[in-house]
């Protein structure tokens, strides 16, 4: 049997070795530059404070990796939990006599000159990003994660804590929300 | 059995990575055959899957890496954190 490799702390050298990787991973998935480095400099504050229970079984990026997923829950929660605001504007009747169909404002136009648009240039990024801008944050960083990162249905779940239906919910109503934005900043006529 | 708009389209979004049922793929179809809004929605749909997809790269060149500036702040937050 391989006898186990014990892995030290040197909190010394956390931002020359691990800066870059933990604020990657951030920010691919939260997007907002200053709330990721937050989010990374946090990671070690309690990695600091938490240095006692590191067993030595792990190796020290993974186990500040592990700590930073659960920065990251904690701040889904957080902006979870923040009702009204940029809440996502309605694109079918949510009851009635007509629950389930289009509001006539939001039904697709007819986008009869996509045809022309160069979809590889640079406006059409930058159109985008705003429109996923707009979305509220909890959509938006769902949406970037499994549509931009594509990252796996159960990965996305598990590092933001919900279940799929849910997250299905949260795709369907931030591309419906990103099409109508699309249409009016780029897609009409 | 029938579908409403917010469903079918709730559907068809999650086709765009994919993952649907065959039942569902079907249920879908068959909304298609009377709504031409829905049918308009998924047509666009591909179109902006297309777009994501080429944004993907902008994206990932804006992200790169912290500054070494701002790497010196977060190494001397933590020195000072563990002077104690």
């Amino acid at each position: 049997m391989a006898r186990e490799i014990k892995h030290f702390l040197n909190p010394d050298k956390w931002v020359e070795l691990h800066s870059d990787y933990l604020f990657n991973y951030t920010i691919s998935r939260i997007s907002d530059r200053d709330l990721s480095k937050d989010l990374v400099q946090d990671t070690f504050f309690a990695g600091l404070n938490a240095m006692g229970n590191f067993k030595g079984k792990a190796s020290e990026r993974t186990w500040l990796i592990a700590i930073l997923k659960r920065k990251i829950i904690d701040y889904y929660r957080k902006i979870n939990s923040v009702k009204g605001k940029t809440e996502v504007k309605m694109n079918f009747y949510p009851d009635g006599e007509r629950e389930g169909e289009w509001i006539e404002q939001r039904v697709p136009s007819d986008w009869n000159n996509e045809i022309d648009k160069n979809i590889e240039n640079r406006e059409l990024s930058v159109a985008i990003e705003k429109c996923i801008n707009k979305l509220p944050d909890k959509y938006a960083i769902v949406f970037r994660m499994k549509t931009i990162q594509e990252l796996e249905t159960e990965q996305i779940c598990k590092e933001l804590d919900i279940t799929s239906s849910n997250l299905w919910v949260i795709i369907h109503r931030a591309r419906t929300q990103l099409r109508k934005c699309m249409e009016d900043n780029w897609f009409k006529n | 059995m029938k579908l409403c708009c917010d469903n079918a389209t709730a559907i068809c979004d999650k086709g765009q990575y994919g993952e649907i049922k065959i039942w569902e793929k079907i249920k879908l179809g068959l909304h298609f055959l009377w709504c031409k809004k829905c049918r308009r929605y998924s047509k666009q749909n591909s179109i902006l899957s297309k777009c994501y997809r080429n944004h993907q790269e902008f994206e990932k060149k804006k992200q790169c890496c912290l500054t070494d500036l701002e790497k010196e702040c977060m190494d001397e937050r933590i020195k000072e954190n563990t002077i104690f």
